[in-house]
């Protein structure tokens, strides 16, 4: 008995090495680069994204550290573990303000999930901005850098609308994820872009793909099945439109039918200029770090608090210009893409 | 432990097997006290034990079940469920209370169907709950008709939003709650009949009938007492987050197997217990927290909580294979 | 000894499992106070056999008289309402539990009061002492009630379960090979342990591959071949290479109880 008694001993001895490890592991990394929090007066930013996984966030993530490291600033980007990782997302917040970040810079996985946390660290004069996604309601964050979703939106729409050339429009629409904010807006807009209300009949059929080529695919398989006349379709961002792409492709119905999208990762860009796909609405993931980072360090040097919201931008990027909408080409796409 | 013991610290190792995963818990808080000085305070303790209340609660079920010899893919999802019909029966104009009771029944009846085809038709718990978590996912988001649900009734956001203060730490109504059921539930394990078939159905089930244990009837009862768990467990996280997301708690079955992994119990049944689930459940919390206050990025810490897995379920079958 | 009412009977049970016939029309008798041996090739179907007397195993033919009165078995459970307890050759323990849970696993005791009646709390020193009891009466020597089965020897684990069946056992007591898987000294203390429960006054059937142990203890010899009993035979008459013979099909017992050789 006292044999399996040194062994149980031993390995609660073993798992706490481990854990000690990770944790020296871990500071020793750290020490080189950073003080404790004021003693040097290093400014301390913390990013929340919904994943790591997603190209967008990446590109988000990779421009906040560069701005940060250039700005003298310590970035600490965290992330939920999947879309809709409201608890992780809360976790998260408490963490950084606990650690003591002066500004705190987020993607909301839910619009109204996280207020409760934001507004904690806002108490605890925490700067908070929302990035690429706007919170309900929006003065819960001090600012917000984002694309205009609705604007984007509209812009696919438009531009579907001047391809189509006056023909009747036959719409699928490969949508997000169900209840996402930015889902919603940018499906709204190019409702409104392309001039038709929700449950027109002209919308022959809408799928849920969360913005995954597989689901995307499938979808569009599944729709096509139905819906043999279509010419338009909608897509909620690239790896959708890649999806049903490939879809319309393997029935050789590609070259019939305009299908738009929105994101403007380098990927997204290529297709356009590969014919794959007729327009992509560029954003710009860039611009919303850098500026948000910025806008932080403004504030913990002067205390000047950044409000409203920032529209970084939306850019309309096709080689095949339409009459009354401003585009850039791909060449243009291709130097400024994301990801 | 009792002074009775003759201070025999092997024999206490020995019959508890939640030790390990303590002394690893507070190496770590040592650890991170010793290198940052945001960790240790009274705040983030609270802050860490309200972050570990829905795993640990949907972990406890967890533990149950997997102390019979099964596994429940669809403890989260069920929980899920659970919380779109509280958030949502209250946009209804149903009373707080009355749409807290449904959201539980819910998850009890989900428990007792799961329990029900388990022991009727003989079926691997695995297969099971991987069928009814795409069912329940399925239904929630059929359910959510696409959107998410705030919370505006304060009973469904009382678990969260009650506090008290003992001297410094913030304590909530979800943090009680949760210590009540955990300590019922090793009181139901360790010092009940019921408790004790448990871990011999467990532990070898034709040993258990043989003994004149009804097995069924034992598992079935576990996943509907699993179920009632995975309810209050729905009703902590709207505490937590007030908003009932149907994409929420994605991983939650993961992470409610990671925690009881952790805290020594045995993915084979029959051995572990659930106060090293809340160890286990309190480790990965822990983990995070800490891990943010060294500044390190979500990533590296997903590495972190991963190694520690494996390092925990080597540990457990090093020492069974010592011990034959 | 003929008069006597046997404290367990069987007539002409039948199980069959498809077009295998493991019980074909047998028959059994277990008298007060003795230790009977089952003994028989592989496959003749004594574990069969065994698992119908002992409820494991619904027969579909035949009926099963407990003190001459007939009972119909549907579980292990029946089977121990009537005092019957078995000895199953896996031992039927919960390896990870301690000793003390092992010997009341199936019937644990409450504490008296609203303790055990509301909070279901379970008298766990009490079983513990029962237990530490129960083993000490059948002179088992294990330190601690709180030990894990599966630190045991082989011989400790079976003399828990065959304590837990005398324990509880208020008619008779089954034992599936209990020496099987067990060393010299530690067979010999089992026989031992068995011997005193037939002291107690407690019938014992034995399950066995084991001639010389069958020799040792035995009263009576139960002889199964083909899913049927061909003969019960006295150790002190008979020979073991008698017994052997009926074994194997090589001598049969003519309707006056001499042994004949058959001619094939």
């Amino acid at each position: 008995m006292g044999r399996r008694g040194s062994i149980g001993r031993g390995a609660a001895a073993l798992t706490a090495a481990a854990i000690a490890l990770m944790g020296t592991a871990c500071t020793s990394q750290k020490a080189g680069d950073t003080g404790r929090g004021n003693a040097d007066g290093k400014i301390k930013v913390g990013l929340v994204t919904k994943t790591d996984s997603n190209p967008f966030f990446v590109a988000l993530r990779d421009a906040a550290r560069a701005q940060a490291t250039k700005d003298g600033a310590e970035l600490i980007a965290l992330a939920g573990k999947f879309d809709g990782d409201n608890e992780g997302q809360v976790a998260a917040l408490e963490n950084l303000v606990q650690q003591g970040v002066d500004a705190i810079m987020i993607t909301p996985s839910n619009s109204t999930g996280i207020l409760g946390a934001i507004k904690k660290a806002r108490e605890k004069g925490v700067l908070v901005l929302a990035l690429d996604t706007e919170t309900e309601p929006k003065d819960a964050v001090d600012a917000t850098f984002a694309t205009d979703n609705l604007a984007a939106g509209r812009s696919q729409g438009a531009y579907v609308k001047a391809g189509l050339a006056g023909k009747e429009p036959k719409l699928l629409m490969l949508d997000g994820a169900p209840g996402g904010t930015v889902d919603e807006m940018r499906h709204r807009g190019f409702l409104a872009g392309i001039g038709l209300a929700e449950g027109d009949s002209k919308i022959v059929g809408k799928e849920s793909t969360n913005g995954d080529q597989n689901k995307a695919q499938q979808a569009m398989e599944n729709l096509l099945q139905r819906a043999t006349d279509v010419n338009a379709v909608y897509t909620i961002n690239e790896p959708a439109a890649r999806g049903g792409y490939a879809a319309l492709a393997a029935r050789g119905r590609a070259a019939q039918v305009l299908v738009g999208s929105i994101d403007g990762g380098c990927q997204g860009v290529q297709d356009v200029k590969d014919g794959k796909y007729a327009v992509t609405v560029m954003q710009f993931p860039k611009k919303m770090a850098e500026q948000g980072v910025q806008a932080a360090v403004e504030f913990t040097k002067s205390g000047k608090k950044p409000s409203g919201f920032v529209d970084t931008g939306s850019v309309v990027i096709t080689d095949k210009p339409v009459p009354g909408i401003e585009s850039k080409d791909t060449a243009w796409g291709l130097q400024n893409c994301w990801g | 432990m009792s002074t009775k013991t003759k201070g025999n610290v092997s024999e206490f190792v020995l019959r508890t097997p939640a030790v390990g995963p303590a002394i690893a818990l507070v190496a770590a808080v040592v650890v991170f006290s010793l290198t940052t000085n945001t960790f240790l305070d009274s705040d983030n303790l609270s802050l860490i034990v309200q972050q570990s209340l829905v795993v640990g609660t949907l972990a406890l079920g967890q533990t149950l079940v997997i102390l019979t010899g099964g596994i429940d893919l669809a403890n989260a999802a069920t929980a899920v469920l659970g919380t779109l019909l509280m958030a949502k029966l209250v946009v209804g104009g149903v009373p707080g209370t009355v749409a807290l009771v449904t959201g539980i029944a819910a998850a009890v009846a989900i428990g007792a169907l799961i329990g029900g085809i388990v022991t009727g038709a003989s079926l691997p718990p695995f297969i099971v709950t991987l069928g009814m978590l795409t069912i329940v996912t399925a239904v929630s988001r059929i359910y959510a008709e696409g959107r998410s649900y705030p919370v505006t009734d304060d009973t469904l956001a009382f678990l969260g939003t009650r506090q008290y203060l003992f001297g410094h730490v913030e304590v909530t109504v979800g943090m009680g709650l949760a210590l009540l059921m955990f300590v019922g539930a090793w009181y139901a394990l360790t010092k009940t009949a019921w408790g004790k078939h448990v871990y011999a159905v467990g532990n070898d089930p034709e040993a258990a009938r043989l003994s004149g244990i009804n097995v069924r009837r034992t598992v079935l009862s576990v996943y509907v007492v699993a179920g009632l768990v995975y309810g209050i467990a729905a009703w902590q996280a709207l505490g937590r987050v007030p908003n009932a997301d149907p994409n929420a708690f994605q991983m939650g079955n993961l992470d409610s197997i990671t925690a009881v992994v952790l805290g020594g119990t045995s993915l084979f049944g029959g051995r572990g217990s659930v106060i090293g689930t809340l160890v286990g459940a309190l480790i990965v919390a822990v983990l995070r927290s800490g891990l943010t206050q060294a500044g390190i990025d979500s990533l590296y810490q997903d590495v972190a909580t991963g190694v520690l897995v494996i390092v925990a379920v080597a540990v457990d079958r090093f020492s069974r294979r010592k011990q034959r | 000894m003929s008069e006597q009412v046997p404290v367990l009977q069987a007539r002409g049970l039948v199980k069959r499992y498809g077009k295998v016939t493991a019980i074909d029309g047998a028959d059994f008798d277990l008298l007060p106070g003795e230790i009977l041996a089952v003994v028989g090739d592989n496959g003749a179907g004594k574990s069969s056999l065994i698992k119908a007397l002992s409820g494991a195993v619904v027969p579909d033919a035949g009926e099963i008289l407990v003190d001459g009165e007939a009972v119909r078995f549907s579980g292990p459970l029946d089977a121990r309402r009537h005092g019957i307890e078995t000895v199953y050759q896996d031992l039927a323990l919960a390896p990870a539990q301690d000793i003390a849970t092992n010997v009341f696993l199936g019937r644990e005791r409450r504490r008296s009061g609203p303790l055990g009646s509301v909070f279901r709390l379970l008298d766990a020193g009490g079983m513990r002492a029962e237990a530490a009891r129960i083993l000490g009466e059948l002179d088992i020597k294990i330190k601690s009630m709180t030990q894990a089965v599966e630190t045991l020897s082989g011989g400790q684990r079976q003399g828990i379960a065959v304590a837990r069946a005398a324990a509880f056992g208020s008619r008779v007591v089954i034992m599936d090979e209990p020496t099987a898987a067990l060393g010299v000294a530690e067979s010999a203390k089992v026989l031992d342990l068995i011997q005193r429960i037939r002291d107690r006054g407690l019938p014992v059937v034995l399950i066995s591959h084991n001639m010389p142990h069958v020799f040792e203890i035995a009263d009576r010899v139960h002889v199964h071949r083909l899913g049927r009993r061909v003969g019960v035979v006295s150790p002190r008459e008979r020979t073991m290479n008698e017994v052997v013979g009926l074994i194997t099909g090589a001598l049969a017992l003519s309707d006056n109880g001499e042994l004949v050789e058959v001619y094939r």
